[in-house]
């Protein structure tokens, strides 16, 4: 016979004053195996929790019901309560008479009466429920950050400063990521780099961190403290170790024409390159798919060039395992590349530009060494074309279009393109410049001041409303566009127009998202586990998030993302050993047929399929098992289970229908 | 699951005012629970003849506990989850809408009106409307009267079925299986 005791609390006057606690409490008492039941008037205070230890003592309690709030609120402090007295957690049951019974009924005899039912079925649960325990499981103290760029970089110097190994993983030659392309940053016009590189340098120069670039997240397996990620290391075909990044390579390259993905397609490389001057590590790569030598066998510049005899032409992919406790995922995004308004003929026209290129351009490293010229008349060998007089920028070109583009804000581009502006201006005083713009978004620390000097100081010429064509006349391109504060049609004759595309996610981040059982959203970008309160979080444990992977977002928002999800790495691998959460599945396996239809409806991939064999028979048949660590305790296998052997710990059959039939007799 | 005869007498609530339907609420821990919990916060009061049981998940609830919950004598029962894309479990709450959609039609079929079975979402944030939709049950179900087994109604072969197979000796295998059990048997 269970000893159940029943604790009714009176919350001041909030449950009194309406619900008959001392006679909930009476009726309690005379309930199939209640050993003691009494009613106090603040049940989660200190005394009130004595005299629950107390009782569990005095009357060898086995389970325990408190009829007060909602377990939302105080679950947490009973089960502790309980717990220091000696009781299982999971012995203890709330009957919530507080927020479901006095505070939304006025009638006392409805009321009490309702609070008997709670607490009448919160004790017939509470008697068939199991003593659960939380187990320990080890953490690993080492973790993985996808992706280089300023998130990632900044997500991996702060672990590593907190004296936790890091694997940084890029799936690029150099790390750097988006920041490295630019030129400036809003609003404080620093040189990007400037700030940029001597982070870079710091990621290769700190013992705590293994930098891994021109490599991919292959899979990952395992759970919280305790992931396996296979990491593919692309060849390289050059000596990481060895080489210095002399550059006699690349200057021997015959092939020199591809356009290069760091210059945005504005500008060339060679077949084997260094994607900029600051690259880490400095060391170049081969591009198969254009190496005339790895392509059709013969050429070998480069291997004849290099001093040090870095280059090896049969170099192989290579897999390798790593154990780590947490990831970071700081993948970034993409940039559209100026397709989504056809009217506007991009590709057409080279005068017609986005704006990732024009950054490019006006960087002392890009493909004109910072001359702003219009790409029609730009003659590589003598270095020189003609600069731009009249120049066009156009906004939202996809963006907060949910027809042709996406529906959101990119974010940055008002902030690029009057960054944009204005160092045109500097450069090129006398030209012209016009801004096509639909609204001008400038929420963050001193843009809208930056806006207004661009606008003032600098005399862009900002333009409400949209572009409707462009066409070439000439060698010029004509913008007709309107003018809607004015409310009339313009044409401007430009030398130069540039697309403001928008920031998107990522097409491959689905396929990672996939592999590392994560959430996206309908654009493509990876879901938070809450967009509010736990913004560097997954659904998933130890899998965080930062920066531009989960939306557009600007340096210093990655930076700040990025450091927030270092901190909860450090939160997690700081700590000796974890808890499991024990309200976890249960698969009877003696009862298991193998269909395998819980595999498939577990949203955390936390069900696998395994071959056991019968003790008796020998016979090996597959069953399906659950990996403790990933389940989160939903329940849906347990309702989709045609055996009816995959249970929920803590949720039992018979315990949630043990309650319901209490509440409908 | 055999639907037996609910022998429950339903009388006129113990304040004498009109019968009031034994409602049975399964909700979701993190959305409709604490959406029911909102309701309470802020003091907004509905009929007192609800009754709630929690789950961690809308796609923990199987569809038996409905039809439980009727057998044992629920006039009414309502499922709540969390609303599309809000699950805290990522997609719980699409397998119970795939589940409740079915079981809505098995019920349909076997002549339980669909005032009795309700299945809706309730966010955290929906306290008003957590209280609105009791009233509303309330009110759709209180014309229909207690409920009686429908379904036990439907298949009056049931008891000869159950009768049958009993009397079947336990030895004989079924027809379709017995080929099998030869094979079997050595």
């Amino acid at each position: 016979m269970p000893r159940t005791g029943v604790f009714v609390c009176h919350c001041g006057t909030n449950i009194a004053k309406v619900v008959d606690c001392p006679r909930v409490a009476e009726e309690a008492g005379k309930l199939p195996g209640v050993a003691f039941a009494t009613d106090y008037t603040y049940m989660c205070s200190g005394p009130g929790q004595d005299l629950i230890a107390q009782a569990i003592q005095e009357h060898n309690l086995d389970s325990v019901v408190v009829a007060s709030c909602s377990p939302r609120l105080h679950e947490p402090t009973f089960q502790r309560c309980v717990e220091g007295a000696g009781l299982n957690p999971y012995l203890m049951e709330m009957a919530n008479i507080r927020e479901q019974v006095s505070w939304v009924h006025e009638d006392k005899s409805e009321a009490t009466e309702k609070a008997m039912d709670l607490v009448r079925s919160a004790v017939a649960k509470v008697q068939r429920n199991q003593p659960l325990t939380r187990k320990e499981l080890p953490v690993t103290k080492r973790a993985v950050v996808i992706g280089g760029g300023i998130a990632g970089i900044q997500a991996a110097l702060d672990i590593a400063d907190a004296g936790i190994e890091v694997i940084l993983v890029e799936k690029s030659p150099s790390i750097g990521g988006r920041m490295s392309q630019f030129d400036k940053t809003f609003p404080t016009l620093d040189c990007a780099a400037c700030i940029l590189t001597p982070k870079m340098v710091e990621v290769a120069s700190n013992p705590n961190i293994r930098l891994l670039t021109w490599s991919e997240v292959e899979k990952v397996d395992g759970f919280v403290g305790n992931f396996e990620v296979t990491i593919r290391k692309k060849a390289r075909y050059v000596d990481v170790d060895a080489c210095v990044g002399c550059g006699e390579c690349w200057a021997k390259c015959p092939v020199k024409t591809i356009p290069s993905e760091y210059d945005a397609e504005l500008g060339p490389r060679t077949a084997i390159y260094r994607p900029f001057p600051q690259a880490v590590p400095n060391v170049p790569v081969i591009d198969k798919e254009h190496c005339i030598y790895l392509t059709k066998g013969r050429c070998g510049a480069c291997a004849k060039a290099c001093p040090k005899q870095c280059i090896n032409y049969e170099d192989q992919d290579e897999l390798i395992t790593e154990q780590v406790g947490a990831l970071v995922v700081a993948t970034g995004f993409d940039v559209e590349g100026g397709k989504i308004y056809g009217e506007y003929g991009y590709g057409e026209h080279p005068d017609l530009i986005t704006g990732l290129q024009l950054e490019r351009m006006i960087n002392v490293s890009g493909p004109t060494g910072g001359h702003i010229v219009r790409p029609s008349t730009w003659d590589a060998k003598k270095q020189e074309g003609e600069e731009p007089r009249s120049i066009v920028f156009i906004q939202c070109c996809g963006s907060r279009d949910p027809e042709k583009g996406v529906a959101y804000c990119s974010k940055v581009c008002c902030m690029y393109t009057a960054k944009h502006a204005l160092l045109l201006k500097e450069k090129l005083p006398n030209a012209q410049v016009y801004i096509f713009y639909i609204d001008i978004r400038a929420g963050g620390k001193g843009y809208e001041e930056f806006i207004d000097r661009v606008r003032d100081e600098f005399q862009a010429n900002y333009v409400r409303g949209r572009v409707s064509e462009i066409v070439p006349e000439g060698d010029h391109l004509l913008v007709r566009g309107a003018d809607t504060l004015l409310g009339r049609q313009v044409e401007i004759d430009a030398d130069l127009v540039v697309l403001a595309t928008p920031l998107l996610a990522r097409t491959d981040v689905k396929e990672l998202a996939r592999k590392m059982n994560i959430q996206t959203d309908k654009y493509g970008f990876l879901t938070e586990a809450h967009p509010k309160l736990r913004p560097a979080e997954t659904l998933t444990d130890g899998i965080f998030l930062a920066g531009g992977c989960i939306f557009p977002r600007d340096i210093p928002e990655s930076v700040a993302s990025g450091g927030a999800a270092a901190a909860k790495v450090v939160d997690l691998l700081s700590r000796d050993h974890l808890l499991s959460e024990p309200v976890v599945s249960m698969i009877d396996v003696d009862l298991c047929q193998g269909c395998l239809t819980c595999v498939r409806v577990c949203p955390f991939n936390a069900i696998e399929e395994v071959e056991i064999e019968d003790p008796k028979t020998h016979e090996k048949r597959k069953v399906a098992q659950v990996n403790e660590g990933l389940c989160k305790g939903c329940g849906t296998c347990a309702a989709a289970c045609p055996s009816g052997c995959a249970n929920l710990a803590g949720f039992t059959d018979e315990e949630v229908l043990a309650e319901l039939d209490t509440l409908c007799l | 699951m055999i639907m037996a005869t609910s022998n429950k007498p339903k009388t006129e609530s113990p304040s004498g005012t009109a019968w009031q339907p034994r409602l049975v609420a399964i909700l979701c821990n993190w959305c409709s629970y604490a959406g029911a919990d909102l309701a309470g916060s802020s003091r907004i009061h509905y009929p007192s003849n609800v009754r709630i049981v929690r789950v961690p998940c809308s796609g923990r609830i199987d569809p038996l506990y409905v039809l439980r919950a009727f057998e044992r004598g629920a006039d009414a029962v309502l499922v709540a989850g969390c609303h599309p894309g809000d699950c805290h479990y990522a997609e719980g709450n699409f397998y119970a809408r795939r589940r409740m959609l079915m079981l809505n039609q098995l019920l349909q079929f076997a002549g339980v009106p669909s005032e009795r079975f309700w299945f809706r979402w309730v966010s955290a944030a929906e306290g008003p409307e957590f209280a609105h939709l009791i009233e509303e049950i309330t009110e759709a179900v209180r014309p229909l009267g207690p409920y009686k087994p429908e379904l036990a109604d439907k298949f009056v072969l049931l008891d000869e079925i159950v009768q049958m197979l009993e009397s079947m000796p336990e030895s004989e295998p079924c027809p379709e299986h017995a080929e099998e059990s030869e094979e079997a048997s050595p």
